[in-house]
C-alpha cells in the first residue's frame, strides 16, 4: 500500500492538488482583502516601477527582434510565391493576436516572477514574513496585492508598447531587407488590423499578469527552510506561471474567438 | 495575564507538544527552556497567533486567541510583543522606517511625533544616530537591539523574547540582560525562551523545562539553583538534552 502511494504518479497528483488548493486559497485572501483597507498605494506604485519600467528594456529587445524575424522569415517565405506584399499583413496579425502578448508575458515571467519569488522567499527565511503579521499587519495585503496589482497594470502596457514595437521591428526589416515602402508598409497595418485583433491580443494580458504575479507569489510565500528553497521556489515560479502563460493561451484564445463569433 | 491550557502541537505526523499548561502572572517573567527542537519557540510563535494549536487554549488576559482569525489577532498583536531570534528586521528600510512601521501603521501620529519617539527609543537602546542606517551595515547585536526598540514602539503589555542573547558577545548580552530587567520593572509580562542560563537566571522569576513535549519542571527560579538533582540541573550542566 505504501508502495503505491509514494509511486511518483501519486505523488505527482498530490503536489498538484495541494499546489492548486493553495493557489485557490491565496486567490480567495486576495479577493476578500482586495476592498478592504487599509490600501497600500504607495507599495503599488513602487511595484509598478519595478515591473514596468525595470522590464522595460527587456521588453523593448524581444518585442523588436520578435519583429524584425518574423518580418524576415514571413518575406523570405513568400517572396517564393510572390506574396511578400502580405508580410504586413502577416507580422501585424500574428503580433497583436498572439506574440506581442505570449512573449511579453513570458519575459516578464521570467523576470517578475523569478523576483517576487526569491524576495518574499528570502522574507520568509529572515522571518520578515512573521514581523509583518507579529506586528499586526497582513503580508497578504503589504507583500501580494501591491505585487499583484502591480503585474495587473503593467503588463498591460507593456503588451501595449511591445505590439508598436515589434510592429516597427516589422516595419524595419521590410524596408531594409525586403524593399517594402514604409507608407505601404503602414497602410497594409492600418487597413488590415481591426479592434477585435487588437483586443483579442491584449485582452489575454490581464489573465496572463494574474497567472504570473499569483503562483509567484504563492512560491515564495511557502518556502519553509533556508535559502536552498528559496532558489527551488524561484525556479518553480517561473516555470509554472510560463506553463500558466502558454496553456492559458490557448484557452484564452478560444474564449475570445468565441466572443468574436457571438458579436 | 497568559494561560496556556492542554497545548498540542503537531507538524504533519511529528508531534511537538503532547499536552503543555502553564501560566503567567501580571509582571512576571517566565523562562521556556529545553533541548534543541523541543519545541519552545513553537510555544511562544503561538502566543501570538504566529502557529495554531492543534487542541487546547491560550489565554491572554482571558481570551482564548487559538481560536481566533488572523484579522482577529491584530489586537491581540498589539497588546503582545514579540522579539525575534535574529531581529527580523525590513531588510528594504532603514532602522528609522522599521521602527515607524509599527506607528504608521497603529497609530495616526505626524512625522515629527513619529521622529522624536524613535529618537528617544533608539537613544534608550544605545543606537543613537543609526537611524538613516540598513539593517544590513548593523552588528548582530545591535540588529537584535533595534528589534527589541521595534517590538517596543506601540507598548505592548506583553513581551515573548526568542533567544534574546543567541550569538551575543558578553557586552551585548549584558546590554539585552539590563533592558529585559528594566522592562520587568516597569511591570511588563515577559516569557524568555533561550538558552542561556546565566541570562535565564538573571531575569526570570519562573521557569519551565520542557522535555518530550510535556512540561517536565516548572518553578521558581531559586528552586531550579538549589536542586542538584533533579531533571533540570542534568539539563543545564549537560548530563540531559
Amino acid at each position: 500500500m505504501e508502495l503505491i502511494l509514494n509511486s511518483p504518479l501519486i505523488l505527482f497528483f498530490h503536489e498538484m492538488v495541494y499546489f492548486f488548493g493553495g493557489i485557490g486559497v491565496l486567490s480567495y485572501q486576495i479577493i476578500r482583502d482586495l476592498f478592504k483597507g487599509p490600501f497600500y498605494w504607495r507599495l503599488t506604485l513602487d511595484q509598478v516601477f519595478h515591473v514596468g519600467n525595470r522590464s522595460l528594456p527587456l521588453i523593448v529587445i524581444t518585442a523588436i527582434s520578435t519583429g524584425m524575424v518574423m518580418s524576415l522569415q514571413f518575406g523570405l517565405g513568400l517572396e517564393k510565391f510572390g506574396g511578400k506584399l502580405y508580410v504586413p499583413k502577416l507580422v501585424s496579425i500574428t503580433v497583436l493576436r498572439e506574440m506581442g502578448p505570449v512573449f511579453t508575458s513570458l519575459m516578464v515571467a521570467a523576470r517578475v516572477g523569478a523576483g517576487f519569488a526569491s524576495e518574499i522567499g528570502s522574507m520568509v527565511v529572515t522571518q520578515q514574513i512573521d514581523a509583518i503579521r507579529a506586528l499586526g499587519t497582513s503580508p497578504i495585503k503589504k507583500i501580494v496585492i501591491p505585487r499583484v496589482l502591480a503585474t495587473f497594470i503593467s503588463l498591460p502596457i507593456l503588451v501595449a508598447l511591445s505590439n508598436l514595437i515589434s510592429n516597427f521591428g516589422g516595419l524595419l526589416v521590410g524596408y531594409s531587407e525586403l524593399k517594402l515602402d514604409p507608407n505601404f508598409y503602414i497602410l497594409k497595418i492600418l487597413t488590415t488590423v481591426t479592434l477585435t485583433d487588437y483586443f483579442s491580443g491584449f485582452g489575454k494580458s490581464f489573465f496572463f499578469a494574474i497567472f504570473i504575479a499569483v503562483p509567484s507569489c504563492y512560491f515564495g510565500l511557502t518556502v519553509k527552510n533556508g535559502t536552498k528553497e528559496v532558489g527551488i521556489a524561484t525556479t518553480k515560479a517561473v516555470v509554472v506561471s510560463s506553463i500558466l502563460v502558454l496553456v492559458g493561451d490557448f484557452f484564452l484564445s478560444k474564449l475570445f474567438w468565441i466572443l468574436e463569433k457571438m458579436t | 495575564m497568559i494561560e496556556v491550557k492542554n497545548f498540542r502541537k503537531s507538524f504533519g505526523k511529528k508531534l511537538i507538544h503532547a499536552d503543555v499548561s502553564f501560566n503567567v502572572k501580571k509582571g512576571e517573567c517566565m523562562g521556556l527552556i529545553g533541548g534543541s527542537g523541543a519545541g519552545k519557540s513553537v510555544i511562544l510563535r503561538s502566543l501570538i497567533g504566529l502557529e495554531k494549536p492543534d487542541s487546547g487554549e491560550i489565554l491572554i488576559d482571558g481570551e482564548n486567541i487559538a481560536k481566533l482569525r488572523e484579522n482577529q489577532l491584530v489586537s491581540i498583536r498589539k497588546k503582545v510583543a514579540y522579539v525575534f531570534q535574529g531581529g527580523a528586521l525590513f531588510d528594504s528600510m532603514t532602522v528609522f522606517e522599521n521602527l515607524a512601521y509599527p506607528l504608521k501603521e497603529h497609530t495616526q501620529l505626524n512625522e515629527s511625533e513619529m521622529r522624536s519617539m524613535i529618537i528617544t527609543q533608539l537613544g534608550e537602546f544605545g543606537l543613537a544616530n543609526s537611524e538613516h542606517l540598513f539593517p544590513g551595515n548593523l552588528s548582530g547585536g545591535m540588529q537584535k537591539r533595534v528589534g527589541l526598540a521595534r517590538a517596543l514602539m506601540m507598548h505592548p503589555q506583553v513581551v515573548l523574547y526568542d533567544e534574546p542573547t543567541a550569538g551575543l558577545d558578553p557586552y551585548n548580552t549584558k546590554k539585552i540582560q539590563e533592558h529585559i530587567l528594566k522592562l520587568k520593572a516597569q511591570g511588563m509580562t515577559s516569557i524568555l525562551v533561550t538558552h542561556d542560563m546565566p541570562t535565564a537566571f538573571a531575569v526570570c522569576d519562573r521557569m519551565c523545562f520542557l522535555l518530550h513535549g510535556k512540561i517536565e519542571f516548572q518553578g521558581k527560579v531559586e528552586e531550579i539553583q538549589e536542586d542538584k538533582t533533579g531533571i533540570v540541573h542534568k539539563f543545564i550542566n549537560g548530563e540531559e538534552h
